[in-house]
């Protein structure tokens, strides 16, 4: 990492934040209309203590939730990757699956698991974010060139065999890109199940406490928080990506 | 004419009667109806034909990927049955796996052929056969810095690298710009002569087929038969041999061959 990757980005929010402060002051908005960057310090310095656990339940469901969404995403890809029946089969029920909004299944999952609050959080970071994962798993499976196929099954590979060596790796770039996705889309299942179905925990109830008591800069504290966590969660996903799939990166020199 | 060889034991691949038709919505597609094709043991074969006339279809059948509805495959005199260690690929398009280097794509048949060789070993055969087409320095680069015609070299070490009794070239040039083009052809001979092996191309390049083999089957438009067989007498194999007044007659016999077999030309048969 070269000091301009980090200067750039840091530069622009602190351009971003300035730009917030000024359209603030200009507009000459109360708090309650849009808190200022100005106004969340005092938020932070008050509760710095509820954003660290509320923030730590947030984070760990989400993680959880998102890993759900990989184990599971990724094997329903592969069933549709490898089974033509079983794509033509799979896909209506998947779209219309992801076409729910999934703040409507809270109430009926909250009803469901009467209590079992994590179980429910996690459920609905899994829902809204598998989709992604397992259209692009099974994308990357089924557009395979099958001279790769021709060459390991003339060889007398098996299909296990074919599946770790080729399909497996050449289907990584896609998976991590889909996973860029559904790290965000998991955090908003978090928070709908936090907001929508309040049971004390997480971000997102402190946002809702926030919404009770009239403290402004204390929801959009939490809305910065929640935007932080997602730039942390993202660029985990970066760094693996790296890790594993970095021979599809273009070299730029 | 149509030569037919009697004896299975001495060619190495043998195929005899072949039919085979395609399942497709609208009925039976066939596409194979009666070949014949025989190559010796270090033989090489180019096959020709009007585009969709099945040539692919053919090297699934040796490679054992498919079977002849009707008529028989041999390889080395037994019928083959299933796909077998003893056959090297490569394509038009020279697939490699992009996150292993030069040399890990190379070495891949090794990781699936069980093979007696050390680990070294089988590095070394993988260098030598990098070194033999000119990739040298080439091995711990990955196949995205390489160019069209490099990939298609490191794509025939790997179709090699196992030893197989059959290499199966699947228009393996059609990609390449013409200079590339030659500059392989002569790759091809440098490496039959250091590592013999018995060939089978398919290809819709005349010269080529008649630089690089020492047998030209032309097949029918579709559904393909063998249509004739041109024998290659020469043993010069300079990239002048193709501007000889021998090699002018053979392409337009073939050519001739060719526009019957796309129906341009009234029918000459069995004309040799």
């Amino acid at each position: 990492m070269t000091l301009r990757q980090i200067v750039v980005p840091t530069a622009a929010m602190i351009v971003f934040l300035i730009l917030w402060e000024a359209l603030v002051w200009v507009m000459g908005w109360p708090n309650y209309k849009m808190a200022s960057p100005s106004d969340l310090v005092p938020a932070y310095d008050r509760y710095w203590a509820l954003f660290l656990i509320y923030g730590w339940q947030t984070l760990w469901r989400t993680v959880v939730g998102l890993l759900l969404a990989v184990v599971v995403g990724t094997a329903i890809g592969m069933v549709m990757g490898f089974s033509r029946t079983m794509r033509d089969a799979l896909y209506p029920l998947l779209v219309g699956f992801n076409a729910i909004p999934k703040a409507t299944v809270v109430p009926i999952v909250a009803l469901m698991f009467v209590g079992a609050h994590d179980f429910n959080t996690i459920l609905i970071a899994f829902m809204i974010s598998f989709f992604p994962i397992a259209v692009s798993v099974s994308i990357g499976l089924s557009t395979l060139e099958p001279e790769y196929r021709d060459i390991l099954k003339s060889l007398g590979a098996s299909q296990t065999t074919i599946f770790w060596k080729i399909a497996l790796p050449k289907t990584l770039p896609e998976f991590f890109g889909a996973l860029k996705v559904s790290v965000t889309l998991a955090f908003i299942g978090t928070n709908l199940m936090e907001i929508v179905s309040p049971h004390g925990r997480g971000l997102g109830h402190l946002f809702d406490s926030g919404k009770t008591n009239s403290d402004y800069p204390l929801m959009f504290a939490v809305l910065i928080a929640l935007g932080f966590l997602g730039i942390v969660l993202y660029y985990v996903v970066v760094a693996l990506e790296k890790i594993f799939a970095g021979w599809a990166e273009r070299s730029t020199d | 004419m149509v030569k037919r060889y009697e004896s299975v034991m001495e060619n190495l691949i043998d195929i005899r009667g072949v039919r085979h038709a395609y399942k497709t919505a609208s009925g039976p597609l066939p596409v194979l109806d009666g070949l014949d094709i025989s190559v010796p043991e270090g033989g090489f074969t180019a096959v020709v034909g009007p585009s969709g006339c099945g040539k692919s279809t053919l090297t699934k059948l040796i490679a054992g990927l498919l079977f002849p509805d009707d008529g028989d495959v041999f390889l080395q005199g037994k019928k083959v049955t299933s796909p077998r260690a003893t056959v090297g690929m490569a394509f038009q398009n020279p697939v490699m796996l992009e996150w292993r280097t030069v040399l890990k794509n190379v070495m891949l048949p090794l990781e699936i052929v069980p093979t007696q060789l050390s680990r070294t070993e089988q590095e070394d055969r993988a260098r030598y056969l990098l070194a033999l087409v000119g990739l040298e320095g080439f091995e711990d680069k990955r196949p995205s810095e390489l160019s069209g015609g490099m990939r298609q070299r490191a794509s025939l070490c790997r179709a090699l690298v196992h030893q197989p009794d059959v290499l199966i070239l699947d228009e393996p040039f059609g990609a390449l710009d013409a200079f590339t083009r030659e500059d392989l052809w002569q790759i091809m001979h440098q490496v039959k002569e250091k590592e013999p092996f018995t060939g089978v191309l398919i290809t819709h390049d005349l010269r080529e087929s008649i630089y690089l083999a020492d047998q030209v089957v032309v097949l029918s438009g579709r559904p393909a038969r063998t249509q004739f067989v041109l024998d290659v007498k020469t043993d010069n194999r300079d990239i002048e041999m193709l501007y000889t007044p021998q090699t002018a007659d053979m392409l337009s016999t073939l050519r001739k061959q060719i526009e019957i077999a796309q129906g341009r030309s009234p029918a000459a048969g069995d004309a040799t």
